[in-house]
């Protein structure tokens, strides 16, 4: 079975779009460039073929990348991970008591509504700038999205539903286990891929603030732009974007593997 | 001193329900002083404008609200509760839809087992087993939900419009196979439609409630010998019942009884 699962035939329109989209965009880039920008300043832009001829044709300066690229998805992985279990778990608490969600609620959503940079002093006070620090980051902006779409999924149960369950006197472990978390998954998976997407720039952004360990994607993009290699900087901005569409797109696929042969199509 | 009486008149009754009221908490009135008794293997219809309390009282009975005043006396271990859509669960197949109740009674495996496949050739869905909700029209799915509640051998199904939202034939086929359900297991039954012609037919007294707050303002016998055959829907006398309905429909919306 491939990762597609359902979507194993391929429509003309489907190859045509994206292949046109993106030459929409490389296009869009050489516009800017050559006719948008002043030239004193088209340095900063470095077109798209000396980019993919510096970063990705280039082995010595690719080398780093894919090293940095490595240690940011295991950054942005474990941070995911840890989020979920977290998420997951704040969820059902919430959902089994009103006075736990009024509680518990108002935090989670601060935690979405404070900028991460706001945190940075705590965060360093307490993980001491190590390789911590950022999965840290990555754990605070995939909260929130792991929680609230776990919690609306628990508490969205058809109330028939769980008619059924209180006739036959079901405990509210049965409840939990066999009704309100299969009905949660469709809309959890939802919520894993928006996290996983965050995962990867909040591995990312972390990785710019704490400045310690493995050096990340981040890290390279700065030291790339202080240095003016532009070419290489743009590379690994394309190295990241590719990192958060590949995460997101094997969240699709498990979402697909866990819940498509009973809910729909989830893309 | 009620409860004696009741108990020598209820020996063969499966449902006594004696001046029941429902209020809610801001005021409204779902049902007023109501009064039924269904016997063992009886069926017994109730019809009623929508919004006149029907589903609340089913909703009583199964114990899933208390009445404000009131008693019931049922056995709530022997309720099959069918509800207006079929309520299955969308993950599970056919097959471990129809296991639920008994799941969730804690029955073992291999008696979980017998039951399931005894309720499974009871309802047509040979074939289904391993399907999921969604591959189903509507009316395989309320056969489903039939087979789930037969799983428990209930002596009173609680029937809330369970064919109100499919089309006439399948609605049709699904009441002589209700009939046919009931000559295999001699369930009784207490069914709430919508449908006058669904009432008569299927059932051997019909109840006829009035608006909000719902009070039974009427009773019709339905004098027609079990099992019913799917002609009988085409009888005059059959025709002359559902007429006697709806007058009692029209008289308890012109005013309060």
């Amino acid at each position: 079975m491939g990762v597609h699962g359902a979507t194993s035939r391929w429509r003309p329109v489907d190859v045509v779009g994206p292949v046109a989209v993106f030459a929409a965009f490389i296009g869009l880039w050489y516009l800017v460039r050559e006719v948008l920008m002043s030239p004193s300043r088209r340095f900063l832009v470095p077109p798209p073929h000396r980019v993919v001829n510096e970063s990705f044709l280039t082995w010595s300066h690719l080398r780093p990348m894919l090293d940095g690229l490595w240690a940011t998805t295991r950054v942005a992985l474990t941070g995911l991970a840890i989020a979920i279990v977290l998420g997951v778990g704040l969820a059902v608490l919430m959902s089994q008591a009103r006075w736990l969600e009024r509680a518990l609620l108002p935090y989670v959503v601060a935690l979405q509504a404070v900028p991460v940079l706001a945190f940075v002093p705590l965060i360093g006070a307490l993980f001491d700038f190590d390789g911590r620090a950022r999965v840290v980051v990555v754990v605070m902006v995939a909260l929130f999205p792991v929680v609230s779409t776990t919690l609306h999924g628990l508490l969205s149960v058809d109330p028939a539903h769980h008619d059924l369950f209180t006739l036959q006197g079901a405990s509210r472990w049965t409840r939990l286990r066999k009704l309100m978390l299969p009905a949660a998954l469709p809309s959890m998976f939802t919520g894993f891929r928006i996290a996983a997407a965050l995962a990867v720039v909040g591995a990312v952004v972390g990785d710019l603030f704490f400045r310690q360990g493995e050096p990340g994607i981040g890290r390279l993009i700065d030291v790339y732009r202080s240095r003016l290699f532009m070419e290489r900087m743009y590379g690994a901005v394309v190295l990241a974007a590719l990192l958060g569409i590949v995460v997101f797109a094997l969240f699709g696929a498990l979402a697909q593997r866990a819940v498509g042969h009973w809910h729909g199509t989830p893309r | 001193m009620t409860a004696l009486v009741c108990r020598g008149a209820s020996l063969a009754d499966v449902l006594r329900v004696d001046a029941v009221s429902v209020r809610y908490p801001d005021g409204t009135a779902a049902l007023a002083d109501v009064s039924l008794r269904v016997g063992a293997g009886e069926i017994v219809a109730v019809v009623g404008p929508s919004g006149c309390g029907k589903s609340t009282l089913l909703r009583v009975v199964a114990g899933l609200l208390a009445p404000s005043e009131g008693t019931v006396r049922v056995e709530r271990a022997g309720l099959g509760y069918v509800f207006q859509d079929a309520t299955l669960l969308p993950w599970r197949t056919v097959r471990a839809n129809v296991a639920l109740l008994a799941e969730l009674q804690g029955l073992d495996a291999a008696e979980r087992r017998r039951r399931v496949d005894d309720a499974l050739a009871l309802v047509d869905l040979a074939g289904f087993e391993d399907a999921y909700p969604r591959q189903l029209s509507g009316g395989m799915r309320m056969r489903v939900s039939l087979a789930r509640a037969l799983t428990l051998s209930p002596s009173l199904f609680l029937l809330d419009e369970p064919f109100g939202a499919l089309d006439e034939l399948t609605r049709e086929r699904l009441q002589d196979e209700l009939l046919g359900l009931w000559s295999a297991r001699r369930f009784a039954a207490l069914l709430v439609t919508h449908s006058v012609h669904e009432a008569v037919f299927l059932s051997s007294r019909v109840l006829v409630m009035s608006p909000r707050p719902g009070a039974v303002v009427g009773e019709v016998e339905v004098p027609y010998p079990f099992p019913r055959h799917p002609e009988l829907r085409y009888e005059a006398g059959l025709a002359e019942r559902a007429g006697a309905v709806s007058e009692l429909l029209r008289a308890g919306r012109a005013g309060p009884s």
